[in-house]
């Protein structure tokens, strides 16, 4: 028998010494690669990570955004983002792929870190996140000369935020409110935060955003606390009490943007939601409410980061936005707080109807109710998030 | 002298090895070791500023302590699972290789056909089927078989339908080729030695479809123990598996340690099952 079996010529073919060599030069490149990846997680000097700006030679800009944030090309209706398009001759590559802000964290901080592009030339985070990152020195300062309207029209409201108290980094894309929102096909009025987390007619049927600020503001609102100022005692008792609807089966489960389908379908009922949402969704049955204790206020600020390559497009963009009609024809379309002076004089023309609407164009009445989650340093939301996903995953 | 070494010469096994090994180095093995310094770093690092490695072993047992419940879980799904797609796709692989004459080519493109779609739109679609308003908890309601404020859709049972649904053609596909390779001729030999049906399929087609069956539920077990999608879209809070807390302490949590900790031991844990159930099944020659 001159056949030799595949596993006897594999054993003459690669020899114990040649696997051996072959090894050891594997674990020594792995053990460089070691050294390299506990060092390199973050840090280096980002300030030195800033591109030269490709503005002037290509005509594009890539903006990550939420879900359902901007208007769209309706038969007749030109949306904003082809008027854009139109005037400047900039191409828009315009994404949905933010639906968490921690999740969003996750996917560009290993890009952000490491100095390295995200393909993206500005995206739109929450003021806590935004806040983050700036600090981190991710983001760059936008050239005051390109976004006269941002300076001009930014109501009053947004300016001077603690964490850019110049927007020198940033500008809201919308502003909205946090509360409650139920299917009255479904279910009677739900007014607090106790009934979403009790009411047994609820059971199985209610939702919680996974964005910690946002329901955990909420219930402690519900205990009265103060989510702009509470105590690790409050904390506690708020993530207690979300534990234990949670352990009931109460909650269904913990969503981002994705909740409003299940709302219109009558999978939930009643869940914790964001004001534009609801009202967008254009379905007669789903009502957006602020709870009797209070809701919570944000907004979604527009960041350039280090390494993206538009930076003057991006500032184009800004300042179409910050345009009075511009931002009324966009608000008119998402349904959120509008962060542009002189948009509600434009919205006469657009929709008398949401001239006075407290969502779009809040009274400082309707202000009066609203709260703000506490700033926080790195290892105390580190140690809140750990806690909140532990309660929610 | 082979042909291989006629054409690569007395290194051939090194060639031949080469592509494989080149491939699974960078992709499967620095990965792997990524995954392992982090899963011993200092969780008191953040995702911002990278994690210092402090050969924390502290990590596994923490991740251990305070997740074990949804590896149990994990594993009673997978395991429920795969003995159901056992029972499914055994009758389906025994009929499309002895009973489906003709139809046998259209039969087994009708298994591989759901391929064709992504596995989240499937996936997304039992979200509709499911509804708690949908028609089948309507006539489910109707019949009486459902209390009327029951529901299918977030609860254990859909989670466990959905991976059954989607990891069924892993089962059948092994199945089919094992049951496809038994010479009827022994069946028949059987029965001229007075076997009756029953203990002749015992003894002969069973036997014979064991590497089928091994290989079948390892590739519908070690994918659905680790599957995060079917609990996410199709569970609630309480019926998480491991790889949805896996990815939220990688994600919203942010705690890369004890997500990288806790993925380690998923596979520890699989591997060693696998390794006991093999040896067990007695197929190691036979894999």
């Amino acid at each position: 028998m001159s056949e030799v079996s595949p596993e006897e010529s594999a054993k003459k073919g690669v020899s114990r010494r040649g696997l051996l060599i072959g090894g050891a030069a594997g674990a020594a490149g792995l053990a460089a690669f070691a050294f390299l990846n506990s060092r390199g997680g973050g840090g280096g000097t980002p300030a030195d990570c800033v591109t030269t700006d490709l503005s002037a030679t290509e005509k594009t800009f890539a903006f990550s955004n939420w879900p359902e944030y901007i208007d769209e090309d309706d038969g007749d209706y030109l949306s904003t983002l082809t008027q854009f398009q139109q005037q400047t001759g900039i191409q828009v590559t315009y994404t949905a792929d933010v639906n968490d802000n921690v999740e969003f964290f996750s996917k560009v901080r290993n890009q952000l870190g490491a100095c390295q592009p995200t393909g993206r030339d500005m995206f739109a985070l929450t003021d806590w996140m935004a806040a983050r990152m700036i600090q981190a020195n991710w983001i760059q300062k936008l050239d005051k000369a390109n976004v006269p309207n941002l300076d001009k029209n930014l109501i009053s409201a947004l300016q001077g935020v603690g964490w850019d108290p110049n927007r020198d980094y940033s500008a809201p894309w919308q502003s909205g409110f946090t509360g409650i929102a139920y299917n009255k096909s479904l279910v009677g009025e739900v007014r607090t935060m106790d009934e979403l987390l009790t009411r047994s007619d609820l059971k199985g049927k209610v939702t919680m955003l996974t964005e910690m600020r946002d329901t955990m503001g909420l219930i402690m609102l519900s205990d009265g606390a103060d989510p702009a100022n509470f105590t690790d005692d409050d904390w506690s008792k708020a993530l207690e009490k979300l534990s234990k609807a949670r352990s009931d089966g109460q909650i269904r489960a913990f969503t981002g943007n994705e909740y409003i389908t299940d709302l219109a379908a009558g999978n939930i009922a009643a869940c914790v939601a964001w004001s534009g949402d609801v009202a967008a969704a254009e379905d007669e049955n789903l009502v957006f409410l602020p709870p009797d204790d209070g809701m919570m206020i944000w907004s979604d600020n527009m960041l350039v980061p280090v390494q993206g390559t538009h930076k003057a497009n991006a500032e184009k963009w800004i300042d179409f936005y910050y345009d009075p009609k511009n931002a009324a024809l966009l608000a008119a379309y998402v349904w959120y707080v509008c962060p542009v002076a002189g948009a509600q004089q434009e919205m006469e023309a657009i929709d008398p109807t949401l001239v006075d609407n407290p969502l779009i164009f809040p009274t400082p009445e309707y202000l009066a109710q609203t709260h703000s989650f506490m700033a926080l340093t790195e290892a105390a939301a580190s140690s809140y998030e750990k806690d909140f996903a532990d309660a929610t995953g | 002298m082979t042909t291989m070494q006629r054409v690569f010469g007395k290194n051939a096994a090194y060639w031949l090895i080469g592509p494989a090994a080149l491939w699974l180095g960078l992709f499967f093995l620095v990965p792997m070791l990524s995954l392992l310094t982090t899963s011993l770093s200092d969780p008191a690092g953040s995702p911002i500023y990278g994690y210092d490695l402090t050969w924390r072993v502290q990590n596994y047992v923490e991740a251990l302590g305070d997740y074990w419940p949804y590896l149990v879980r994990s594993l009673i799904y997978a395991g429920i699972a795969t003995a159901l797609c056992l029972v499914l796709g055994y009758v389906l692989a025994y009929a499309i290789a002895f009973k489906a004459g003709r139809w046998k080519t259209v039969m087994l493109v009708l298994v591989i056909a759901p391929f064709f779609t992504s596995f989240l739109v499937r996936t997304l679609s039992w979200k509709l089927i499911l509804a708690d308003n949908g028609w089948v908890v309507n006539t489910l309601q109707w019949l009486h078989v459902m209390s009327p404020d029951g529901r299918l859709l977030a609860t254990p049972f859909a989670v466990v339908a959905g991976l059954t649904y989607n990891f069924l053609p892993f089962m059948i596909l092994p199945l089919y080729a094992s049951l496809e390779k038994i010479e009827p001729h022994l069946i028949e030999a059987a029965q001229d030695l007075y076997a009756s049906p029953w203990k002749g399929f015992l003894n002969v087609t069973w036997k014979l479809s064991i590497p089928g069956v091994v290989g079948g539920t390892l590739l519908t077990f070690i994918p659905a123990s680790g599957d995060y999608i079917n609990a996410a879209f199709l569970g609630n809070p309480n019926t998480q598996m491991v790889g949805n807390k896996i990815q939220a302490l990688f994600t919203t949590g942010g705690d890369y340690p004890h997500a990288a900790a806790l993925s380690v031991i998923l596979m520890v844990l699989i591997v060693a099952m696998v390794m006991v159930y093999v040896r067990r099944a007695g197929t190691e020659e036979l894999l």
